[in-house]
């Protein structure tokens, strides 16, 4: 029992927020008795993953940041040089930098939001318990098993007038319909993982909660929308917040389909066209790190945004 | 215990025995270069490491065949000092970047003059930065207008005639393919289109102090006015802004463009998958830009530089300079369809039945128009690239002064891009 108390410390909510007001007593009485030693003795275990974490992705990070400060161009090694905050200025103050966040906010906005409504049907599709569910859970599962690279392939063949057997018309030679296709594979691949995690979350909604709002004369609409989807809204957001940070960075799927034509490159692409194409270390780190920002503003906002649904998750169902 | 560390012993000592073997001090030599599909350049190596006597091995490391992410895969090793490269087939527009950067090792002496005699023009050049030779010419390629004869009145040969006859065939027909994906082919065509109207991407290339955008302002409109009005008429292909070699040719085969510039695996690929239609293909020199003014077409390649990095320089230069032999270039021409940079090979027989077009393609590598020999090329092109496309969208006096720009920030390697 104490030592579930205690775990339940480390990952659990602060004690303020506590679910009923008779057990916060009793468990702020247990932390003042938690001994140093077994503190300390929790500090060592864990301590060889810290510093596990702090080398694989803290100091890339702060290398990272390191570089994004200099002129760095390895083709020109002679003319390294520390020049401050001269490439974040640089990077701003070009238009492509802009058109390409532009690029990456439509496409992570659209291709998110087409998941989770896609996602949330065949979820509620699948709740219903149909025949065969266990295969098609299977069957639903293999585009997300599929390689991005060759998941782009496919969709850019069928959107290539000379390959396809569906249509005739150049989908990735235009601006819109470049974005279309581009969107369509990316919500191909992660809509069956979506429409998973959702499914759990509504799995874990009670049918006597159900039960009780048909009772109450609630129509479909009312008990979906009034009962069903603040009962799933923590995942909800968890699966948006997921999908959001993986879109933002989307690289494979442009790469091979558009290679940023026609107005489609993304800011990863751009990163990755600085290095690996220019092998200007400065300038791509700080594109780098500017993407990095986002992503971690991203996450932090909602984190912040959504800080009462998250801690309803981690105390999980009932 | 004991057994233990015998197998410990076992297992950390064999690559090292193993590196040894061959005998005779021979060393393996690791090749990187572009996937040839014909296995043309395996051939070659395998006939290298045969007449070396046991001095060396070739083993060929295939890279991507895109010339874009070629590039990427050799420069992070070499920028890496990656010990593991000797011999690179290097692009043609890699010299530049590759000797200034310190990544090659320069020909000289006996062994440059070996590796020069008797080799064309154009593709030496692209060997040569700032005096010195820093590669082994392998292999060359130009581009050809390449069309249907039967659907052909008089051949085109300026650009507005081409686009003019194609834009009045039949609907279904009238496409001329050419290459205008957002990667490196399209530069070659910008390039192409910009040397033809008389002036040039940049001038004091190889002067990495005082390069600077050369492009002035008349020649450049009119050549930007070429890929307007391809983009904007009815001989645009719909997939124009995605079109890459495979694509083009693939329009030449399926009927759908009755014009395509192209390089000569296209007459391969024609006689390999649709035979019937290889008495209706017809070719031509380039088109121009200005009539009376003559055209400059592509110049493509693959030269052989010894990485700086190599433990055994020796034995690369003397591999790289058995492969690029004349016997080798006729088995590279006659199997793979790459043309060669020797000027004799073309008289070979075997050689001018593979390229029955070899005098027109021999008189345009002489013509051709080299991309510029800058150590910032990837930037200039990525530049072009950036300013330029879709082709749909260049305004030609508007993008006059922005492509300048560009390419001033390009090659400062300062600006995003």
């Amino acid at each position: 029992m104490r030592r579930a108390a205690s775990e339940q410390r480390v990952g659990g909510p602060p004690p303020q927020e506590r679910r009923g007001p008779a057990a916060a007593p009793a468990r702020r009485v247990r932390r003042k008795r938690r001994p140093r030693a077994g503190r300390r003795r929790a500090w060592l275990l864990t301590a060889p993953a810290v510093v596990v974490m702090l080398a694989v992705s803290g100091f890339p990070v702060g290398y990272g940041v390191w570089l994004s400060l200099q002129r760095y161009d390895l083709r020109f090694p002679a003319q390294r040089g520390f020049v401050g905050l001269a490439n974040y200025a640089a990077v701003l103050s070009a238009p492509v930098f802009w058109s390409d966040l532009a690029a990456t906010a439509v496409i992570t906005v659209l291709a998110v939001g087409l998941e989770l409504v896609l996602g949330l049907g065949i979820a509620l599709i699948l709740r219903r318990g149909l025949a065969g569910r266990r295969a098609l859970n299977a069957a639903l599962l293999l585009p997300y098993g599929i390689i991005t690279v060759v998941a782009a392939f496919a969709w850019q063949y069928l959107a290539t007038p000379s390959l396809s057997f569906l249509t005739d018309r150049a989908w990735l030679g235009e601006r819109w319909s470049s974005f279309a296709v581009i969107i369509a594979t990316e919500a191909w691949k992660a809509t069956p993982l979506v429409a998973l995690l959702l499914l759990a979350g509504l799995a874990a909604v009670p049918e006597e909660l159900m039960e009780t709002a048909r009772l109450d004369g609630a129509s479909g609409w009312q008990r979906f929308a009034g009962v069903l989807l603040p009962a799933i809204r923590p995942v909800l957001l968890v699966v948006l917040l997921y999908r959001t940070l993986d879109t933002v960075r989307v690289f494979d799927t442009v790469f091979i389909q558009t290679n940023g034509a026609n107005g489609t490159q993304t800011l990863s692409l751009l990163a990755y066209d600085q290095l690996a194409g220019r092998l200007n270390l400065g300038l791509g780190s700080a594109v780098s790190m500017l993407l990095f920002l986002l992503a971690a503003v991203i996450a932090v906002g909602f984190v912040w945004l959504f800080r009462a649904d998250l801690r309803e998750l981690s105390r999980g169902p009932g | 215990m004991r057994k233990v560390r015998a197998v410990l012993a076992a297992v950390v000592a064999a690559p090292l025995v193993a590196g040894c073997g061959g005998g005779g001090g021979g060393v393996t030599l690791h090749w990187y270069v572009g996937q040839e599909s014909s296995g043309s350049y395996r051939e070659a190596a395998q006939r290298c490491t045969d007449s070396s006597n046991g001095r060396y091995r070739i083993a060929m490391e295939a890279l991507p065949s895109n010339a874009d992410a070629q590039r990427q895969l050799v420069v992070r090793r070499l920028a890496a000092r990656d010990r593991t490269v000797d011999l690179i087939g290097m692009d043609v527009i890699w010299t530049a970047e590759f000797a200034e950067a310190g990544w090659l090792r320069p020909w000289v002496g006996a062994r440059g003059a070996q590796v020069s005699a008797g080799v064309l023009a154009g593709p030496l050049a692209t060997a040569r930065y700032r005096g010195r030779l820093w590669a082994a010419p392998f292999t060359s390629n130009s581009q050809l207008l390449w069309y249907r004869k039967s659907r052909t009145a008089t051949v085109p040969t300026t650009w507005d005639q081409l686009i003019t006859a194609a834009a009045a065939l039949p609907s279904g027909q009238q496409v001329v393919a050419v290459q205008g994906a957002r990667y490196e082919g399209y530069t070659v065509w910008v390039n192409s289109l910009l040397a033809s109207a008389g002036t040039e991407l940049v001038v004091d290339a190889d002067r990495p102090d005082r390069a600077r955008a050369g492009l002035a302002a008349g020649p450049t409109r009119q050549a930007l006015g070429v890929i307007r009005r391809l983009a904007t008429s009815p001989a645009a292909d719909r997939g124009l802004s995605v079109a890459t070699e495979l694509d083009t040719r693939q329009a030449m085969l399926s009927g759908a463009a009755s014009y395509s510039l192209n390089y000569p695996a296209v007459y391969a690929a024609v006689r390999a998958e649709q035979p019937g239609l290889v008495d209706d293909l017809g070719w031509a020199r380039y088109p121009a830009v200005v009539g009376g003014r003559p055209s400059r077409p592509p110049l493509g390649g693959v030269n052989l530089g010894v990485s700086a990095y190599s433990p055994h320089p020796e034995q690369a230069f003397d591999a790289a300079a058995c492969l690029r032999s004349e016997a080798n270039q006729e088995l590279g021409a006659t199997r793979g369809s790459l043309p060669p940079t020797i000027a004799a090979v073309y008289d070979d027989p075997a050689v001018a039945r593979q390229f029955p077009f070899g005098r027109l393609l021999r008189e345009s590598i002489a013509a051709a128009a080299p991309r510029p020999a800058t150590p910032a090329y990837a930037d200039v092109s990525l530049a072009v690239q950036q300013v330029l496309h879709p082709p749909a969208s260049v305004d030609p006096a508007r993008d006059v002064p922005r492509l300048r720009r560009t390419i001033d920030d390009a090659l400062a390697s300062k600006a995003l891009l």
